[in-house]
């Protein structure tokens, strides 16, 4: 057998089998590590396919990012599992049809191109393969020249996601003193000291502050 | 058990033994056998078998060079810090103590591994394998020389950036699986960090590449081998010129402390800060385990180190491309630059003090991010209007 079968089959295999346990572990926290095992799976069967590019940002930014809040924030959840699926029966139905509706839209975008062969070429003809190996240099082409302006938009949405959440988290609180480094540096010599020549007995008068001395009377 | 009774009677001979040597012998005869035949069977008939082999022992001859190279680098950075405090450091075992790493490793394999009985233990033993593993498996990319690549692909740093963006999940599992409070609190605190400081080590990268107009790591050292300032200024023989830290000095600093915080190292090691939460999320670890988080750490310290090298400080080229520095191979001076970033690492650690969380966390928002953002943005447009991307 091919090497790249035996591997395609390894990384399918387990992809398949950590997506199941997503759903079935009991524990969220082993529920988000198998998603995240998915995900490593995932992008070993695009570097078969020789999207090297895009395994390693699906690596670097779902696994190595948004895999690692997420599960943060489960950890820091406490989910009573047991409570959860009480209402397990209660909801299947619904989830039925939904996966239901999923599986017969799968099936019907894969059949309607088994059936109908001329449904594939009203698709939007795909970017020429590059010539050179680069996956990089040939996404960026096409990313930046084609499809600016979706790229651009798409990443306003983001923008837009990311303020909404900030503020609608954002809390002000009052009465909280704040570092600020820039006035910290900024604090010369001048500011901070002031040199005196005490003479014997006498004592020293701070900025605002009163000092006693020994016998207890302030100076 | 040994009989002690006094008079014990003499025992029969006893034949099962003798069967069961025999037969383990026959059978250990039969899978050499078959062994063999595979084996000859692969090497002959089979087109991959060879290539695999060679991976195989090539990895091999690197992870051990790696590992020996970091026990006594290990060693360095204790004596650093020794010396810069006045002490000694070690100075016991062997001459000038060079072997006490090994006497380390030695200690902590012997030592009971102890399991915490709440803890969830197959996560609680996962989580230090995969700190090792993954910060072993980031070596199968660097270019210790030319061509001494054991995977010489297009993404390399990218290869790299990943696997290091992974190392966070051996701390994170580590500290949940203890079930215990300080190290869960130092997991999430390492959590926010790699993930704070990832960032701006990506767009770092970034202007690397632009510069260079290349993922491979072997491009980008032979980028500052062939051209640069050097050569703009007529003297290609003087090759440090070229080297990036130069004209992207500002972004050569800033990796360098996101590197410090993306390996939890002094003054970052706020997951592991001993006067804050005992020992961070390897507080319920000893024995074997913690060897691997250590190892695994050091690995990964010693990868920064290369990719700082490999990025800013020209990899295997030496500083002038002139006999006598000619003729000292490439991995020499791989392995001395390396040894150079490793140094400032170990100085850090023993001048610096700690940071704050909040302290840390505004460094890497506020400062270091909108710094390598507009470096971005300052570079690509350099490049533009100058037309020297390639």
């Amino acid at each position: 057998m091919n090497v790249i079968t035996l591997f395609f089959y390894l990384f399918s295999g387990v992809l398949i089998a950590s997506a199941v346990m997503v759903v079935s572990s009991r524990n969220p926290v082993h529920a988000v590590l198998f998603l995240i095992l998915a995900f490593v799976n995932a992008a070993g069967l695009f570097l078969l396919m020789g999207a090297e590019f895009l395994a390693m940002i699906l690596i670097v930014v779902y696994v190595g990012a948004v895999a690692v809040l997420f599960l943060f924030v489960v950890m820091m959840l406490d989910v009573d599992f047991a409570e959860l699926r009480q209402g397990f029966l209660q909801y299947l139905p619904i989830g039925a049809v939904i996966s239901a509706i999923f599986f017969i839209e799968l099936a019907l975008v894969v059949g309607t191109w088994q059936l109908a062969p001329e449904a594939l070429a009203l698709r939007k003809a795909a970017a020429a393969a590059p010539v050179d190996a680069m996956n990089a240099r040939a996404l960026g082409r096409v990313l930046y020249t084609e499809y600016v302006y979706f790229f651009q938009a798409a990443g306003l949405i983001l923008l837009v996601a990311m303020i909404g959440a900030i503020v609608l988290t954002l809390r002000e609180r009052h009465g909280v003193r704040r570092q600020d480094v820039m006035r910290q540096n900024a604090r010369g010599k001048a500011d901070a000291m002031s040199v005196v020549t005490v003479q014997p007995g006498q004592g020293v008068t701070v900025q605002g502050v009163k000092r006693k001395d020994a016998a207890g009377q302030e100076v | 058990m040994v009989d002690i009774t006094p008079n014990a009677p003499k025992k029969k001979t006893n034949w099962m033994p003798m069967i069961l040597g025999g037969l383990a012998l026959v059978m250990l005869a039969a899978v050499a056998w078959v062994a063999v035949v595979v084996l000859k069977y692969l090497w002959v008939e089979t087109t991959w078998f060879i290539p695999a082999l060679i991976v195989v022992i090539k990895s091999l001859a690197l992870l051990v060079a790696l590992l020996v190279i970091i026990a006594f680098f290990l060693l360095a950075d204790r004596k650093i810090w020794a010396a810069v405090q006045l002490r000694r450091g070690p100075n016991v075992v062997g001459p000038f103590g060079l072997l006490q790493s090994f006497a380390d490793l030695l200690k902590f394999v012997l030592k009971e591994p102890v399991i915490p009985a709440t803890s969830d233990k197959v996560l609680f033993l996962l989580a230090p394998l995969l700190t090792c593993i993954l910060a072993l498996a980031a070596w199968a990319v660097v270019p210790v020389a030319e061509g001494w690549a054991i995977a010489d692909i297009n993404v390399g740093v990218l290869y790299v950036f990943a696997i290091s963006s992974l190392g966070v999940y051996g701390v994170i599992i580590g500290g949940w699986a203890s079930n215990s409070k300080y190290p869960f609190l130092g997991a999430l605190r390492s959590a926010a960090q790699m993930v704070s400081y990832e960032v701006s080590i990506g767009f770092v990268i970034i202007t690397v590449l632009m510069v260079v107009g290349s993922l491979n790591l072997t491009d980008i050292v032979l980028a500052q081998k062939n051209s640069g300032i050097a050569h703009m200024l007529g003297v290609p023989w003087f090759t440090m010129l070229n080297w990036f830290f130069i004209p992207l000095f500002p972004m050569f600093v800033i990796f360098f402390i996101s590197a410090l915080a993306e390996t939890n190292r002094p003054p970052f090691d706020l997951p592991e800060a001993e006067s804050e939460l005992v020992a961070g999320f390897m507080s319920e670890y000893g024995s074997t385990p913690y060897l691997l988080f250590m190892l695994g750490e050091y690995v990964a310290i010693m990868t920064m180190c290369a990719l700082t090298t490999i990025l800013f400080l020209g990899g295997w080229t030496p500083p002038l491309s002139i006999p006598p520095f000619t003729w000292v191979p490439g991995v020499v001076w791989f392995v001395g630059k390396v040894g150079f970033v490793f140094f400032m690492f170990a100085m850090v650690k023993a001048m610096v003090p700690r940071y704050r969380y909040d302290q840390l966390m505004r460094l890497g928002w506020k400062v270091f991010l909108p710094l390598s953002l507009a470096a971005v943005v300052i570079v690509a447009g350099v490049l533009q209007l100058t037309g020297w991307y390639r």
